[in-house]
């Protein structure tokens, strides 16, 4: 024996506040329906239609998708029975957001929640979240998953349209607590007698006028909402573990080009330099020639003056005496010191060096012009020559280039989740 | 038991599904019947439910973990947000349980022993815990409901269960499901997991215009 397949009767009746006609979509589902002329809140449990609430000239709001759409969600088709607006006060300020109540008549309800552009789509939790910490702060264990809190807040149920399957009321209260771990975001609400929680899943405008095939753009977005995913979500993780292999790279190239090199010295003579009488006598003079070998490298030179709050320049230049090929270069040197009411002090170095790349082998000498102010006392210095210098310095110059993307990604990651967590009870500035 | 009887009213045949059913309805005269040993008694008529939101119906099919099962019988009590129904479901290898039907969400339980001593009714709090080998449960909603009428067959006969009934729901981390029954003293403990409407598999559903 077969029962009968029956289809629940659409209910139809008058409201009894204005006598408006009325249809109901959510079967016998509905204990409650808005009046669409007068906003009066009905009792539907009941074949007799009782007034809850009398619509007390509050501003109306008009919810943005039409109450009867309907819309494809996770493959179903579901209608919009049921609009509410809910408020918070936050140190004086009132916060309101939407609530769309969706219905099909085989899966049930879920909700569609919206705030400033960004969108939830919530159903309620199968099993019970329990509390968690997560880094010293409240949290929330579901499914293996753990959600930070991030607001607690009384919530206000300032308007309904549409139809309800429990006694909906304007000016309800109940506790809301939230719970966010992008995408998602778990919600317990509690009333005076029970703690229902629910999950949501991060929806944008664009998906929701997919889903629903509404005309026109959705509102677009503004700031960062609480559970919103952050576009750098995993990139800063991964972008470090890439440069920590480049780190690794150009770590083991400045090992290797620091050890390879022999660092020879072969040259090694100390000069004085009379700045008074080089006016007269030619400061310029060459140097005894010396043998640079084995393959081309890196030539170091270095200056070790006695200076004392004065300066020198040397130009300097290195020779090969079998082809007259010649490397020009030039250093400052300076040396100041003194005590100033913060203590001694000192400035520039005593010392320099000039590492010139690529010198081919054979004989060279160095041909050296120093230079002073002319009033200067005597300058000793010494040169030292090494072949086959350590050459890194490029390499140097090569780290921030694998710094700098790292650095840019975190940043505003960190900046991201600045703008998320400002808008909760955690963020920096208040209590 | 014998699968087949005459109704003590009408003399129409009533074909059990259910070998160990005890109550059932006359299809022909809506006798409430009721199965004592050998014997069947008319106890009263079928009370007419209240209309009916639900996709599930009398010999739907479906699926639980991979037991076949059908819809053979069907309670329905009335709380403060509406209706329930408690399905019936009767699967292959002739073992029953109960699919809580409430506002289309859908709970599957069976009767269990109770791993541990039942609180009494009025030691009942929202929040208390119990440690069971089938995981941690937390009462999370406790329901004062009234039995509003059944159909098809049960395993136990409804005269009798005209007070308000006190049913603590249990739920643990995991989305199993416990249903404490203070219906009988001792009460009964029904234990099985909230299901979702695509797990489940049902065939032969209402059909409903325009969905």
């Amino acid at each position: 024996m077969q029962a009968p397949a029956q289809k629940p009767a659409v209910r139809a009746f008058a409201c009894p506040n204005c006598g408006g006609g009325m249809e109901l979509r959510g079967f016998q589902h509905t204990r409650s329906a808005v009046c669409i002329q007068c906003l009066s809140v009905l009792d539907t449990s009941d074949e007799k239609i009782k007034i809850l609430q009398k619509f007390d000239n509050r501003q109306r709001v008009r919810p943005i998708i039409p109450l009867g759409t309907r819309g494809k969600l996770h493959g179903t088709v579901y209608e919009v029975i049921g609009f509410m607006v809910r408020t918070i006060t936050v140190e004086g300020t009132q916060y309101s957001w939407h609530e769309y109540l969706l219905f099909n008549p085989y899966k049930g309800f879920r909700y569609l929640t919206t705030y400033e552009g960004h969108w939830n789509d919530v159903v309620p939790c199968h099993g019970l979240p329990a509390a968690a910490t997560a880094g010293g702060r409240k949290a929330a264990k579901y499914l293996d998953r753990t959600y930070k809190h991030f607001q607690n807040a009384m919530a206000e149920t300032t308007f309904v349209m549409g139809e309800f399957p429990w006694a909906v009321k304007v000016g309800e209260k109940v506790e809301n607590d939230d719970y966010v771990s992008p995408p998602y975001i778990l919600s317990a609400e509690r009333d005076n007698k029970e703690v229902n929680w629910s999950h949501g899943t991060y929806m944008t405008g664009a998906e929701v006028w997919s889903h629903f095939n509404l005309p026109g753009q959705p509102p677009p977005a503004s700031g960062v909402f609480a559970n919103q995913p952050s576009p750098h979500q995993g990139r800063v993780g991964r972008i470090w573990k890439t440069t920590l292999v480049w780190l690794a790279i150009w770590f083991v190239a400045v090992v290797f080009f620091g050890i390879s090199a022999q660092n020879k010295l072969v040259f090694d003579q100390a000069y004085r330099f009379e700045p008074r009488t080089a006016e007269r006598s030619e400061a310029s003079f060459v140097t005894p020639v010396f043998e640079l070998s084995g393959r081309t490298s890196g030539v170091d030179v270095e200056i070790r003056t006695d200076l004392a709050n004065n300066w020198a320049v040397f130009h300097l230049a290195l020779i090969n005496e079998e082809t007259g090929q010649g490397f020009d270069f030039g250093q400052d040197v300076s040396f100041y010191s003194g005590v100033d009411s913060d203590g001694s002090w000192t400035e520039g170095s005593r010392s320099e060096s000039v590492t010139i790349p690529k010198v081919p082998s054979g004989r060279y000498y160095l041909r050296v012009e120093p230079e002073a102010d002319a009033s200067a006392p005597a300058v000793r210095y010494q040169l030292q020559v090494r072949r086959d210098a350590p050459h890194v310095g490029w390499l140097m110059l090569v780290l921030p280039f694998l710094l700098i993307p790292p650095i840019v990604v975190s940043l505003r990651s960190a900046s991201f989740e600045g703008a998320r967590w400002a808008e909760s009870d955690y963020a920096p500035s208040s209590d | 038991m014998s699968r087949l009887a005459n109704c003590p009213s009408c003399g129409a045949q009533v074909q059990f599904r259910f070998a160990q059913a005890v109550q059932t309805a006359c299809p022909y005269c809506q006798s409430v019947i009721v199965r004592t040993n050998v014997d069947l008694e008319k106890v009263g008529e079928v009370a007419a439910l209240p209309p009916d939101p639900s996709p599930i119906q009398l010999y739907t099919e479906g699926i639980i973990g991979n037991k076949a099962f059908q819809v053979v019988g069907r309670l329905t009590y009335s709380y403060e947000q509406g209706f329930w129904n408690e399905w019936h479901l009767l699967f292959h290898d002739n073992t029953t349980g109960w699919l809580a039907d409430a506002q289309a969400q859908y709970a599957y339980s069976q009767l269990v022993a109770p791993p541990s001593r039942l609180p009494a009714k009025g030691k009942l709090k929202r929040g208390q815990t119990f440690h069971w080998p089938q995981g941690e449960f937390t009462l999370t909603h406790l329901t004062v409901a009234r039995y509003v009428g059944f159909e098809g067959e049960l395993p136990f006969a409804t005269d009798g269960r005209h007070e308000e009934t006190v049913f603590a729901d249990l739920k643990s981390p995991t989305a199993a499901f416990a249903t404490i029954d203070y219906s009988e003293d001792p009460p009964l403990l029904f234990m099985g997991r909230i299901v979702t409407f695509d797990e489940l598999q049902l065939k032969n559903l209402k059909m409903f215009e325009g969905w």
